[in-house]
């Protein structure tokens, strides 16, 4: 065989999104440009019939085949030259929103489909909202359809004024328009004489001339993955997000801040790490470093911090809940994490910011953000992947929100605990007791609150200092200022589950009957509490049972639509799946349920 | 400071995909044909735990119809790395004496390949397996996240897919989720070969240009080497100077005509391509979107 030059090795990819509106002919441009960078190969080219429509390229599902449309997105490698594409083609709908900005997350440049007939729409200024959000800075207007509008310059001129005079309110000033026709390849990678008045770059041009992502300069910044073990030696492994180190230099691991220097290197090269390999570092003396820990260079370190200001945009069905604790994720840590308050929502389509108590599928917002643990950081706006975050259902274990940090607030720093000389355990000694929490869940009408009272009785009887938190009688006092919506209702259950913490602090025995629909906040409570310290008691009783019974007339009010989110009724319970107890009132007297209660209770106290 | 070449970039990101999910799953396994892709998807996890070996096992699900030589490579492969090999067979479907001359390649492939991956998953209760898959091998995967939740049916839902941000990958499962983990989803075929020529990766002889005996049938050229290939009246088998560019099931794999006989000249064949990778697998030609409904109901 005759010797064939070796073609070059393509350099690391340029990353770009795609987005467009409906019908604005998006994966029409991108089977076009796969087509005439040669990436699409004579066998799939053929299986479209004799006039392809190039569209069918892309779309790889068969709903979007049948509905013509782009429902998730797809990624297309490509080279041009020696450079290599990653493209990311994302759905237009606004109801793929979250799509649109997982595609956006690692984008470096974005191409922005417009319908030269139809002008700057609603979806166009949604699409570049969340471009400016996700950090993508560089732009492409392209211009599409011009073959439908005469090829007019006057049109051509008018979108791209209009888009860039809205593109430059968000701070986006790097916007090139170009007109193309993707049916055609006009524009896309040719020029055509009608449309000799544009003096631009053609799309393949401006791809070619987008710079590519610098290795990041600055401090060094390695999350630890994983700690690999060789008999006694270990060696921390991660991919460097920013900075170089050599052997021999200082580095400091965070959040701890404990110092060591570089002893070796194992990774593409032995002499450096930089940004962007995946290395494993060994150290010069044995210090504690885990997952989620970074290792950074001592001159400059990140900021550690707990509480954050974000934007986050949410991704499931389920909406945010304020107070609700998820597992949040930034570079390699995962930490359970709460949203503090909801500043307020963004409209996409206006930017205006309006007053919202949750976050629905596909919304933006800006809110604030408190950790169990504080971590190291960097603003979204100085490192995309030291800035992002993600938020984690801990019930479905789905990827339910994605945040931006902006900064870290700074009463993370300012708030510490005062030491105090009378302890919990001297408190609880004092009384003879052990503290407690019993937290009675179930459907309202099931007895929670006539057993709780029995309960009661029976400790102060046998000489124990109690206290009982009602539903009723506490969102008569501290939780007047709440209703029934979810969100309400995690608030609700997150102040209550506090004030129960104070009084175990205080020594007491706390009986608290509250509906508590949801498992995760019954979760967040038994978490706050000691090992050992928090029984799920479920008065468990069948909803036609509870709702014959309707102590309180309100299954009558509900039903007749007098009452919203009524539990049971048209707002959910999730029963506990292990309590500690559970009592079926419909199967045996008040009186013996206290028994039971009594008896669990009894197992925990001291004898004597 | 150097830029790095995409060959540098893909394999950061690669070893940095396989940390993250041995950190963050209790049971994973790694999915091993000896086909070049699970070739160069062992050799980065080799590089990813060096100097220990790699934390989890080889699995290859069987299907009794692969290439001999292919057999033989997959064994050394696994005892260089120094890993266990866990080897499954469908016993439903080696009891009914499944075969792709017999049954046609869809049965084949579900029974062997689709229905003995989930046994073997379930039976070695692995909560995430690695899969040599890349992007550009066919549309659906394109489609498909890196870090890809199944339910516990191992049903695969395009539909409903876990939003994917930066490099955060979301490990965490519920009750009975398992994921597939895709390393090389963002490789090219080109870039898989010009990886096995730069870090010399082991690869069965195979992929090189070799006289071997063949018949052509339907137009596919199938190697004559095997006992149970059936002459049909007219066949006789020849001798030509052919190679593989992807190594299925030999009943259901095209050989192609061919003179690459060194890695250089397979990458520059494969660099001046005109048609697909998977051009030569029968099982893709199935109905319209049949690898997005294979997916669906549990195949990698």
């Amino acid at each position: 065989m005759v010797p064939v030059p070796m073609s070059p090795v393509p350099m690391s990819p340029v990353r770009v999104i795609a987005c467009g509106s409906v019908d604005d002919g998006k994966s029409t441009l991108i089977g076009r440009l796969l087509h005439d960078a040669g990436a699409v190969s004579v066998d799939h080219l053929a299986a479209l019939g004799p006039d392809p429509d190039l569209s069918l390229l892309v779309d790889g599902l068969a709903a979007e085949r049948e509905q013509g449309v782009t429902i998730d997105v797809a990624w297309r490698a490509f080279d041009l030259g020696e450079r290599r594409f990653i493209l990311a083609d994302a759905p237009g709908h606004e109801q793929y929103t979250r799509n649109m900005a997982t595609a956006a997350s690692t984008a470096d440049a974005a191409v922005v489909l417009i319908d030269a007939r139809k002008g700057v729409l609603t979806q166009s200024r949604r699409h570049t909202r969340i471009l400016a959000l996700m950090g993508v800075r560089r732009l492409l207007l392209t211009v599409n359809k011009m073959d439908l509008a005469g090829w007019s310059q006057e049109v051509f001129e008018a979108v791209a004024a209009d888009y860039r005079a809205f593109a430059a309110d968000l701070g986006l000033d790097d916007v090139t328009p170009i007109p193309i026709s993707a049916l055609t390849g006009a524009g896309v990678t040719r020029r055509i004489p009608a449309m000799a008045w544009h003096d631009g770059p053609t799309l393949s041009q401006w791809l070619a001339q987008t710079p590519a992502p610098s290795p990041t300069d600055g401090p060094f910044r390695l999350p630890v993955q994983i700690v690999l073990r060789d008999g006694e030696a270990r060696a921390f492994a991660g991919r460097v997000a920013g900075g170089a180190i050599r052997p021999g230099d200082p580095l400091r691991v965070l959040p701890s801040g404990a110092e060591a220097a570089v002893a070796s290197i194992d990774g593409p090269d032995a002499a450096t790490a930089r940004a962007g390999q995946s290395v494993s570092l060994t150290l010069d003396r044995p210090i504690e470093v885990s997952r989620g820990d970074w290792l950074v260079s001592p001159d400059a370190p990140p900021a550690v911090a707990d509480q954050f200001e974000a934007h986050l945009v949410w991704m499931s069905d389920q909406p945010l809940l304020p107070g609700r604790t998820y597992d949040l994720k930034i570079g390699t840590a995962t930490v359970p994490a709460r949203v503090m308050e909801i500043r307020h929502r963004v409209d996409p389509d206006s930017g205006e910011a309006l007053a919202a108590r949750t976050l629905a599928l596909n919304e933006i917002g800006l809110v604030t953000l408190s950790l169990d643990a504080a971590v190291p950081f960097e603003p979204y706006a100085a490192s995309r992947e030291l800035g992002g975050f993600i938020l984690i259902d801990r019930m479905t274990s789905a990827t339910a929100g994605a945040g931006m940090i902006r900064f870290a607030l700074r009463r993370a720093t300012s708030i510490r605990p005062q030491p105090l000389s009378v302890s919990r355990a001297d408190r609880a000694a004092r009384k003879g007791q052990t503290p407690l929490v019993l937290w009675f869940t179930g459907l309202s009408g099931a007895g929670k609150s006539t057993i709780a009272d029995w309960v009661e009785q029976r400790l102060l009887e046998r000489g124990f200092h109690s206290a009982l938190l009602d539903g009723d009688n506490v969102r008569g006092g501290l939780n007047r200022d709440l209703g029934f919506t979810d969100a309400d209702r995690v608030e609700n259950i997150r102040r209550v589950a506090e004030v129960a913490r104070l009084m175990t602090d205080a020594g007491l025995i706390v009986l608290v009957a509250f509906i508590s629909p949801f498992r995760a906040e019954r979760e967040m409570a038994r978490a706050l509490m000691e090992p050992g310290e928090f029984l799920e008691v479920h008065i468990d009783v069948p909803l036609t049972v509870a709702e014959a019974r309707d102590v309180k007339g309100l299954y009558a009010r509900a039903r007749a639509g007098q009452l919203a989110n009524f539990t049971g009724v048209d707002s959910p319970y999730e029963p506990p799946q292990a309590p500690d107890l559970r009592i079926d009132t419909t199967a045996c007297s008040p009186d013996q349920a206290a028994d039971l209660v009594m008896e669990l209770v009894l197992r925990t106290q001291r004898p004597g | 400071m150097g830029r790095d070449d995409i060959l540098d970039w893909l394999e950061a990101e690669a070893i940095h995909i396989l940390r993250e999910t041995v950190a963050g799953t209790e049971r994973p396994v790694m999915l091993f044909s000896g086909g070049k892709d699970s070739a160069v998807m062992l050799h980065l996890a080799r590089k990813a735990f060096h100097p220990a070996p790699p934390p989890f096992p080889l699995l290859h699900v069987d299907t009794m119809w692969k290439f001999e030589a292919l057999y033989a490579f997959r064994d050394a492969a696994a005892a260089a790395a120094g890993l266990p090999l866990i080897v499954h067979r469908n016993p439903e479907a080696q009891a009914a004496g499944i075969n792709p001359f017999s049954h046609g390649g869809a049965v084949h492939t579900d029974l062997w390949k689709t229905q003995g991956l989930k046994q073997a998953l379930d039976a070695g209760r692995f909560d995430a397996a690695f899969g040599g898959a890349r992007r550009d091998e066919e549309k659906s995967r394109a489609k498909e996240r890196i870090v890809s939740v199944r339910t516990a049916a191992h049903g695969w839902d395009p539909r409903d897919q876990r939003p994917e941000l930066w490099s955060l990958y979301n490990t965490r499962l519920s009750q009975g989720q398992t994921l597939r983990v895709f390393p090389l989803s963002n490789w090219t075929e080109l870039d898989v070969w010009r990886y096995v020529l730069r870090e010399g990766v082991a690869v069965p002889d195979l992929y090189l240009a070799a006289d071997r005996p063949v018949i052509e049938r339907d137009g596919v050229l199938l190697l004559a080497e095997d006992a149970r290939l059936r002459l049909l009246p007219g066949e006789t088998p020849v001798v030509r100077r052919v190679r593989y560019r992807t190594l299925g099931c030999w009943p259901l794999t095209s050989a192609v005509d061919s003179r690459a006989d060194t890695l250089q000249d397979v990458v520059a064949e494969i660099a001046a391509a005109t048609a697909s990778e998977r051009h030569g697998r029968a099982i893709d030609h199935d109905p319209a979107a049949s690898m997005e409904r294979k997916k669906r109901e549990g195949y990698f």
